[in-house]
């Protein structure tokens, strides 16, 4: 289990994580809401040691992450992945290499082995026979798949999940849900998402956590979040609702 | 006024020290990774090949020029003192104590330098470093140790190619082109160059390649999140290296004297 204890985080001057406490079930997918620039994504990377507190505690399991450093902090980071905003692929590999990165440098499997999960992961994301273009050759939802890819290829215990349907249109953004729910439900993973895809996300996440000027300002299971009655969440929540349906409508 | 200006005189000179710490600890950090398994053999020829290997070409045609230069300037300066035999042993040394040294690790940084700066940063931009991380793989190991040794071991054969050239430059023209014998030119070499000067001009050489690839990998490492933070990393890679190389010459020119 993944818990942050009141952490505090200032980027620039700027306070962004104000006392965060949060606990992340085991096995589910947690979505992480909030408005742009309140600082999910500087949370998410808290939870992998990308980001120290300056104040305050990450814990997964028993092990203190925020205080550990060189090779003690990559053994911790052996249990995760992550899918970046923007996928982070390596724009000098092939989609194939980049998927096979993390096999050859962290297992060392011969090419044969290497060969055949990347095989099974690019099938299961969709990219069947995409293996062998670049980055650049691909739209965003192909990146984004490829990244899904190279995040589950290693088959982590946790899995953080970064804005994945940024800059997708609606059909694309359904693909991406669905493929991560897909996957969840396969592999069993404690999955972390932060996303603005509001109503989209409460019917995939098993857990909605708001954050609200640096801190947790509401968490619950899915349903009985939507149930809301603080006027701030709610207001939040429908306006996003309100600016799906428009969409929907739009698209007929 | 002068509150003020001992203010922001304060605050440079605390955000210079603060920059060369960690700067420094960037260094000792990378070095300390790259002491650690996988060495990664493969990443380091395929960098010594971009940093070295590709420099090549700009490295001998300005080689070729500098040495022809200055045998033509060196002839019509000795000619004055009737010492053109010693046109030699001037080129000779002028390239292999400061012009060699100096001047492939300039070019280096101007091609090889700023493109590791524009690489590392699009790389941080982009969060392809952050992916690394949460990878299990430190990018000081495999994306700056290969580059930081690549430049320890390319540039100082560039230098090495870079004196070669230039002083055949040299006599192309001082023998070739205005008389003067190449017997003298030869023999004044031979007699004129010491094993210090080879010596000083390798320690220079081995020096400047690691000013290059420690300054530019540093400033696209920590580049900030922007297009222009990142044009201004690479400018300030080009230029933070010249200046350090040409300070750092004098420092050990006078030790090495």
């Amino acid at each position: 289990m993944i818990k942050l204890v009141g952490v505090e985080k200032t980027l620039g001057g700027q306070p962004v994580l104000c006392g965060v406490d949060l606990e992340i079930p085991q096995g589910k997918l947690t979505t992480i809401i909030g408005r742009s620039g309140e600082g999910k994504s500087v949370l998410l990377k808290h939870m992998i040691g990308l980001f120290k507190p300056d104040r305050g505690e990450v814990w997964v399991d028993g092990t203190e992450i925020s205080r550990l450093k060189g090779t003690a902090l990559n053994d911790a980071r052996k249990r995760f992945a992550m899918l970046f905003q923007g996928a982070a692929l390596f724009d000098s590999l092939t989609v194939f290499d980049n998927v096979a990165f993390p096999l050859r440098e962290k297992l060392g499997l011969p090419e044969s082995d290497v060969a055949r999960r990347v095989g099974e992961k690019l099938d299961q994301v969709g990219l069947t026979g995409m293996g062998h273009k670049f980055p650049a050759e691909l739209s965003g939802g192909m990146k984004k798949r490829a990244g899904l890819a190279r995040a589950l290829v290693m088959e982590p215990e946790i899995l953080l999940i970064d804005e994945p349907t940024t800059g997708l249109d609606p059909l694309m953004a359904k693909t991406i849900h669905d493929l991560i729910v897909a996957m969840h439900k396969t592999f069993g993973f404690t999955a972390v998402m932060v996303s603005h895809e509001i109503p989209e996300i409460f019917a995939i996440s098993d857990w909605v956590a708001m954050l609200k000027e640096g801190k947790i300002a509401a968490m619950a299971p899915s349903k009985e979040f939507q149930q809301t009655t603080d006027p701030a969440i709610l207001e939040f929540i429908s306006v996003g609702g309100t600016v799906a349906l428009a969409h929907a409508v739009r698209e007929g | 006024m002068v509150t003020a200006m001992i203010t922001r005189l304060g605050r440079t000179t605390l955000f210079l020290l603060g920059e060369m710490g960690r700067m420094l600890l960037f260094l000792v950090a990378t070095i300390a990774w790259f002491t650690r398994p996988p060495l990664r053999p493969l990443q380091i020829l395929k960098q010594l090949h971009f940093i070295g290997f590709k420099s090549s070409f700009v490295v001998v045609l300005t080689a070729a020029f500098t040495g022809m230069v200055l045998g033509l300037q060196g002839y019509y300066s000795l000619r004055k003192f009737g010492a053109e035999a010693a046109l030699g042993s001037a080129v000779a040394l002028s390239m292999i104590r400061e012009l060699g040294p100096v001047l492939a690790a300039l070019m280096v940084t101007a091609r090889a330098g700023s493109a590791m700066t524009a690489e590392i940063g699009i790389m941080r931009i982009t969060e392809q470093i952050d992916a690394l991380d949460t990878m299990a793989i430190n990018p000081l190991q495999y994306l700056i140790s290969p580059k930081l040794v690549a430049g320890l071991i390319g540039v100082p054969l560039l230098v090495a190619i870079f004196d070669v050239v230039g002083i055949y430059g040299g006599y192309l023209v001082g023998v070739e082109l205005l008389g003067v014998n190449a017997g003298s030119y030869w023999s004044s070499i031979e007699s004129a160059v010491e094993w210090k000067d080879v010596y000083g001009g390798i320690l220079k050489s081995i020096s400047f390649g690691l000013i290059v690839s420690w300054v530019c990998c540093y400033k696209g490492y920590y580049t900030r999140m922007s297009a222009e933070g990142l044009g201004t990393a690479t400018t300030e890679a080009v230029v933070l290296t010249s200046v350090l190389i040409l300070v750092w010459d004098y420092f050990l020119t006078s030790v090495l004297l």
